[in-house]
């Protein structure tokens, strides 16, 4: 099983450009995990201090916000499409 | 002489800056001023005193040349205002930070912090300013939110000509009756130039530093006013706009965004889905998206509500606020304005509560604020306040957080008390909103009526848009009877059959009443 994270440029900082990166996590949590073993210092800032990740950054799955999908729990489905996003503000 | 130093507690919120005050009245005054590690003490290195503009100069030049640990410059100087001008010498010192990992950024399109991933915010060195910036200075000023253009992020060389906001407030006699308060007013952003919202002012703080970086497309997602504003503003300073909106908006949103020849894209969407997508646009092309890249400057613009409010009392903060909320941005920049008036002197600090408003279909604020936590669990809207449809709020931990600091409450109400607090404004008032201000209203009675808001206090409910974008959510609310032939006794006979018809309606659902 194979998922494809696809990290925007505020976080490019961190993975020294890297914009695309293929896991074999199967929930957010082991994600977060990985991500950091791959990029430590992306591990470093994506997480609070309890080591949950931030909650000003928003996670989508295949368009759909991780949240609607169960958050934690949900359970990675191969060839799925993991994107990271920092909150966008909007409106009044 | 006098010695005005403020208080060291007043630097948490709004600004950071070094302690300074004001110590001579009549000629300018320096003083350079170094902070304490711990920031609780401070030390005059210098202080100095001009007597016309280029002793001024000197002075200035002198300190930063001479005192290489210099924090932090406070200068009184009269000899730049100009009566009427659009764009007064004196600005406030602004930059961007980050409120979580206090990282400052400088001024530069950007809106995330690359450490924490939080909002940017700009501060200023309001400090420095102090005692510089009076009532006087800005009642001289245009008749527009520019008046406000030195606590405003505006770069230099910036030249507003648009006459945006310094909007009406209206005291709400009749509406005030209706739903049990004697000291209610309106602030009217109804009536904002150019396209009639709030949304107006945020656009011109944006579309200035837009032109700044050198932006010569200017893009945003829109649940339909910021798209009009930024389509407006942008065919008035020659920049190309590309629009996102959500496929379902209203037609007359769409028609006047259209209108002024931007691009407008409709996405297959909610307004959640457009934001995203605007993110990753602006990874990959250079444009300027006011609630993007440029979005902490844009946010600011929202200040000037509340700066207004202020001034229009007589230089004085109300007792409430009530302040719909989509991406919880406005009620916070309200605070801020009033808390950035209060540092300056030109109004008495004093406790306001502020309160939130959204529709039950999209009301992840409020629901926030009712289980008194920060954490926003995001919704999929489904309400008819597209205005104020935003499932997933970035400003939505912030504002929570404030509204329960403050004392304040949220509230949400149903599309039917929406679409009866758009009447009941209209009705008493005759200000024709759209359904964010039906919201507003609907929760301002009910927050009356709970007895949260006080019927002697001196309450503020925020208006943030013009009901001639929304007609269609009156559809089929009005009988416009039948064609009467030109003739006096068929005009009489037909005033005898309204007369007849008129009875009580009964609505399938209450309005306009407090929730059990």
């Amino acid at each position: 099983m194979s998922i494809r994270v696809m990290l925007p440029a505020a976080f490019a900082r961190h993975t020294a450009g890297t914009k695309q990166v293929e896991s074999a996590a199967s929930t957010l949590p082991l994600l977060v995990d990985d991500l950091g073993v791959k990029f430590p210092q992306l591990g470093a800032h994506i997480r609070d201090e309890d080591g949950k990740l931030r909650k000003f950054i928003n996670v989508y799955v295949n368009d759909e916000d991780i949240r609607f999908l169960g958050g934690d729990t949900y359970e990675f489905q191969d060839r799925d499409e993991v994107m990271f996003i920092p909150s966008i503000a909007g409106g009044c | 002489m006098q010695d005005e130093f403020h208080e060291e507690w007043l630097r948490d919120e709004p600004c950071d800056a070094t302690t300074t005050g004001r110590i001579c009245t009549g000629v300018t005054s320096l003083l350079a001023v170094s902070a304490s590690a711990d920031n609780r003490e401070h030390e005059i290195r210098n202080t100095a005193h001009a007597t016309s503009a280029e002793q001024y100069d000197r002075l200035i030049r002198f300190l930063w040349a001479y005192c290489p640990t210099l924090e932090s410059v406070a200068v009184s100087c009269p000899f730049h205002f100009g009566r009427g001008s659009m764009t007064p010498a004196c600005r406030t010192p602004y930059e961007l930070y980050s409120k979580e990992s206090g990282k400052s950024y400088g001024n530069q399109p950007l809106s995330i912090c690359d450490e924490s991933f939080t909002p940017l915010e700009v501060r200023y060195d309001l400090a420095s300013v102090r005692g510089q910036i009076t009532r006087k200075m800005i009642e001289d000023g245009p008749n527009n939110m520019w008046r406000y253009l030195p606590l405003l992020p505006i770069p230099e060389g910036f030249e507003p000509d648009l006459p945006v906001g310094f909007t009406p407030l209206v005291r709400a006699k009749n509406l005030g009756k209706r739903v049990g308060s004697t000291n209610l007013y309106v602030k009217n952003d109804a009536v904002c130039f150019p396209r009639l919202s709030f949304t107006d002012r945020v656009v011109a703080g944006a579309r200035a530093n837009a032109q700044s970086f050198g932006f010569d497309v200017g893009g945003c997602s829109s649940t339909g006013n910021l798209a009009n504003s930024g389509a407006a503003q942008a065919a008035r300073l020659g920049l190309r706009a590309c629009i996102l909106v959500p496929a379902d908006l209203e037609p007359a949103k769409i028609l006047n965004t259209l209108v002024y020849g931007a691009r407008l894209v409709r996405i297959d969407g909610n307004y959640d889905h457009v934001n995203r997508l605007c993110s990753l646009i602006a990874d990959q092309y250079n444009w300027g998206f006011v609630n993007v890249n440029l979005r902490p400057y844009y946010a600011e613009g929202s200040k000037s509500v509340g700066f207004e409010i202020a001034e229009q009392l007589g230089w004085r903060l109300p007792d409430n606020v009530v302040v719909p909320m989509a991406g919880g941005s406005l009620i916070r920049k309200i605070k801020k304005a009033f808390d950035e008036l209060v540092f300056l002197g030109l109004v008495e600090a004093k406790p306001v509560r502020f309160f939130g408003a959204q529709a039950t279909g999209c009301s992840p604020i409020s629901c926030a604020v009712k289980a008194n936590t920060e954490t926003i669990t995001p919704q999929r809207p489904n309400t008819i306040a597209r205005s104020l449809a935003i499932g997933n709020p970035a400003d939505g931990p912030y504002a929570s957080r404030m509204i329960r600091e403050v004392g304040g409450y949220a509230e949400d109400v149903s599309d039917v008390e929406v679409v009866a607090g758009i009447q009941e404004l209209a009705e008493t008032e005759g200000i024709f909103t759209e359904t964010a201000g039906g919201v507003t209203t609907a929760v301002t009675a009910r927050l009356l009526a709970q007895g949260r808001i006080g019927a002697q206090e001196l309450t503020i409910s925020v208006i943030t848009g013009n009901g001639l974008k929304t007609l269609d959510c009156l559809s089929g609310r009005f009988d416009l009877g039948r064609a009467v032939r030109p003739r006096l006794a068929d005009f009489e006979q037909y005033l005898e059959e309204l007369d007849a018809s008129i009875a009580p309606v009964q609505s399938k659902e209450p309005e306009l009443v407090p929730a059990d």
